[in-house]
């Protein structure tokens, strides 16, 4: 038997990807439907040195992870919907002190305590504006085990490339259901490590004052440098300032690090696009359902493709716009009242080619679903 | 067979998940087959009626969901009341003469097991029936090979618990062996 | 070592009114840290937000000034994850047991080796003299404008409740016993409370007419009195000074450390 070849939950993808990638530090509070991340870790990583920690709510585990990323960890903390709501002021900190780290949220029906064991995408535009004030974020989501193992990959390794916190985005489908995953073998995915400043110690170190290519090499906590690290807006040392151009600089920096870089960040999939006369867009688990379609409208001949998404933020808008300009209709297929649906509308030529077929009901939307509303959108009826 | 589509179902504690688990992992490891399993995560997977779902094919499976099994396993009256209306037509299906009644009224092959009867008389302890059961699937189906479970469970189980599963896997493969035609 | 050396002058003055006791908390943490002959590399402050938390920018260590109330889970995930650090935690009240009073009883359930140091001054200071959880019941606030009905928790008793396993709690007119205390608690190995009270003139005084600065240092030397005193038997309203509890109980990171040891031993 190849020990490489498994058959697990989604969740437990996400655990081995994360292991792969390195991860050292994991806080989290259980919660359906991300709780297997919690148990199998803390299986795992005690067995590799790293450190698993329960904490006593979700804010306090995602205050953690920060504090154990500043040492020089890879860390990680994984939750749902309410939880991911807890942690927006903290996902702030982050994003603002620059701190690497991945969230994974495993969606499930909401708002509030919703649909606690039911599929839903409707966290997609939390994700984007969840915490409060001008910022940027990367989000990413995986259809399948082998890219679910991906994606967190990614999702550790645009954290430690752009000094940011990343959301990967899952569902209950996907991290719930079992299939096969391939573990790659050691060295076969690249690895982005920490970039860790080359000053010297006793030399003034700036932890905050961007390099030309606008990364910033990290001192960890604890060694030879200094500094201090804040939520206000900050200097190149760390420093509170009200400084009107250091304020404008800070959150220019912070936004333009990431929209600068949408196509370095964008990942997604394409099938059947060349000739495409309907584009279905779509991503997470309700990718699957549009690709079962359009594998079996291919096969009687119907002009169907598939764009999908694995980088949801920043919107690969130019991406988008270009897959869908010769399209008749583009359908957007997606768990929730349309929360990407708005960023096609926004990115394409024409808006009203732009249709939504989604479920909001808690029930994981179906090809039949999918194909029900392209009859309606060529107006042939259900 | 190009795919397949399998519902278990029955009550929490009988362990159709965990055979459901077994069965699709068996595929996949040892037949390097595609397989996916799902279930239901509600409080009713703590008790009460409790199903998986488990799709078997030769080429990649994207909706993951059984919505027409062609092959349905109900080791309980609740599970059968709920789920029997959605069989395949023509598809199989499998209960526990001692748990279930059957009404004759579905458009499917009924096969009604002696299941919990055989488990209780051959080894004396329920907590094998859904191995038994698993068999019974394989016996009539030949969806894998009697070996690829057994492999699933040497993984899976204390070796001291293995012959007693492997009988009940045996007692479920001749038993589905039988009713195959 | 000089105190300055301790001190990140470029960032002075500091923001405090003038009056404010949080001062003598920085002077009496410095002689405390100096006494010890600690490195300055060798210590990480994380502090929250409010006027106390301010006392992270002004220190030469490794200094994380984070958000309301979330300080210890921050450094618990600094702790866990570099064990050999010292991890000192400044709050203020509201700071410490309004908005973080969660992560206050866990951190000290875990006995997880961190020094938490509560700067009591009985008000939000920051936002402009809101009740805290510690201005206690019949004081005054802007917003108990006819008078506080919230009681006050006893920092000593609710960290006692909750496994602390250092508590002590002095005041800022007691300066020496500031720096002592606070050096006992950097070297116990737990979790360790150091409670100051520390005037605020500038709110609760003048909500609460109790004079200036000088005034109220005096209130503390005038209401407070050793642990067990006699004075305490006589005048049971006196607010007691000293070490509450001091005792040894598994440390969380070392407990970690044992955790990985199962699971290594588990794999081979």
């Amino acid at each position: 038997m190849n020990e490489k070849v498994r058959f697990v939950q989604g969740n437990e993808a996400c655990v081995e990807a994360a292991i792969y990638a390195g991860l050292d530090f994991f806080a989290g509070y259980p919660i359906t439907p991300s709780t297997e991340i919690a148990e199998h870790l803390s299986s795992r990583l005690p067995g590799k040195g790293g450190t698993f920690i329960q904490m006593e709510d979700e804010i306090a585990s995602m205050c953690a992870i920060i504090g154990a990323s500043l040492t020089g960890n890879k860390v990680m903390t994984a939750t749902s919907g309410p939880g991911f709501s807890l942690m927006q002021e903290s996902l702030g900190y982050a994003i603002m002190a620059e701190i690497p780290c991945v969230i994974v949220n495993v969606q499930r029906g909401g708002p509030s305590t919703g649909l606690p064991t039911s599929v839903s995408q409707g966290d997609v535009g939390q994700a984007l504006w969840g915490t409060h004030g001008d910022h940027a974020i990367i989000a990413l989501s995986a259809s399948n085990h082998q890219d679910v193992f991906a994606m967190t990959i990614e999702a550790f390794n645009l954290a430690e490339t752009y000094r940011t916190p990343v959301i990967l985005l899952l569902d209950e489908v996907v991290g719930h259901m079992r299939e096969k995953l391939i573990i790659p073998e050691d060295g076969e995915i690249p690895l982005v490590q920490r970039l860790r400043t080359s000053v010297k110690g006793g030399v003034d170190y700036h932890p905050y004052l961007p390099r030309e290519d606008g990364r910033l090499p990290m001192s960890d906590f604890g060694g030879e440098h200094r500094y201090n690290v804040t939520g206000l807006i900050h200097d190149m040392w760390g420093f509170p300032s009200g400084n009107p151009a250091v304020a404008h600089g800070l959150l220019r920096h912070l936004v333009d690090k990431i929209w600068n870089n949408v196509h370095q960040i964008a990942r997604y999939k394409e099938y059947y696009l060349d000739d495409a006369s309907t584009v279905l867009i779509s991503y997470g688990s309700s990718a699957r359902s549009a690709l079962h379609l359009v594998q079996n409208r291919r096969q009687r001949g119907e002009r169907l493709g598939l764009l999908e998404l694995q980088t949801l933020w920043p919107f690969p808008a130019s991406i988008v716009r270009d897959r869908c300009a010769s399209a008749k209709h583009v359908v957007v297929v997606e768990m929730n009242m349309g929360q990407i649906f708005k960023a096609v509308k926004m990115a394409v030529n024409d808006p009203g080619k732009v249709f939504l077929a989604n479920r909001i009901d808690g029930v994981f939307i179906t090809p039949t679903d999918i194909r029900n509303i392209l009859r309606l959108i060529r107006g042939k009826g259900v | 067979m190009e795919k397949c589509r399998l519902i278990f179902s029955g009550s929490g504690g009988q362990g159709v998940i965990t055979a459901a688990i077994i069965l699709a992992e068996a595929a996949v490891i040892y037949e390097g087959r595609n397989a996916i399993q799902s279930q239901s995560y509600g409080p009713e997977a703590r008790g009460g009626a409790t199903s998986s779902g488990i799709i078997i094919s030769d080429s990649e499976i994207f909706f993951p969901k059984v919505n027409q099994p062609n092959v349905l396993v109900c080791l309980t009256q609740e599970s059968y009341n709920k789920f029997h209306t959605v069989i395949r037509p023509g598809g199989l299906l499998i209960t526990d003469t001692r748990f279930v009644q059957t009404s004759r009224k579905v458009d499917a092959r009924p096969r009604d097991l002696p299941l919990h009867y055989t488990v209780m008389e051959k080894i004396g302890k329920p907590i094998v029936l859904n191995i038994c059961m698993l068999g019974a699937v394989v016996g009539m189906t030949n969806l894998v090979k009697a070996e690829s479970i057994l492999k699933v469970l040497e993984k899976r189980i204390p070796s001291s618990f293995m012959e007693m599963n492997r009988k009940a896997l045996d007692l479920g493969i001749n038993m589905g062996k039988e009713l195959a035609s | 070592m000089s105190i300055k050396n301790y001190l990140r002058e470029r960032f002075f003055p500091h923001m405090w009114c003038p009056g404010c006791g949080h001062g003598i908390i920085l002077n009496g943490l410095l002689r405390a840290v100096d006494s010890l002959g600690m490195q300055k590399s060798e210590i990480v402050m994380v502090s929250g937000i409010g006027c106390s938390s301010r006392i992270s920018g002004y220190v030469d260590f490794h200094t994380l000034h984070t958000i309301h109330g979330r300080a210890l889970a921050f450094a618990t995930g600094v702790k866990m994850s570099k064990p050999k650090l010292n991890l000192i935690v400044t709050m203020g009240d509201g700071d410490a047991l309004s908005i973080g009073g969660n992560h206050f009883i866990h951190a000290a359930r875990r006995n997880i080796d961190i020094t938490a140091i509560v700067m009591n001054n009985r008000i939000y200071g920051m936002t402009g003299g809101q009740f805290s959880p510690l201005s206690g019941y019949g004081t005054k606030a802007t917003t108990a404008p006819y008078t506080n009905i919230d009681h006050d928790f006893d920092v000593a008793e609710l960290s006692k409740a909750s496994g602390a396993t250092f508590v002590a709690r002095t005041s800022v007119y007691h300066a020496q016993q500031v720096s002592k205390l606070i050096k006992e608690a950097i070297l116990h190995k737990g979790f360790s409370v150091v409670e100051i009270m520390s005037q605020c003139p500038t709110y609760f005084g003048r909500k609460n007419k109790m004079g200036d600065a000088v005034d109220m240092m005096n209130y503390y030397k005038d209401h407070t009195t050793t642990i067990g005193s006699k004075a305490k038997k006589e005048n049971p309203d006196l607010i007691e000074r000293g070490i509450f509890v001091q005792k040894e109980l598994p440390e969380y990171c070392s407990e970690y450390e044992k955790i990985i040891g199962k699971a290594m031993k588990g794999r081979s």
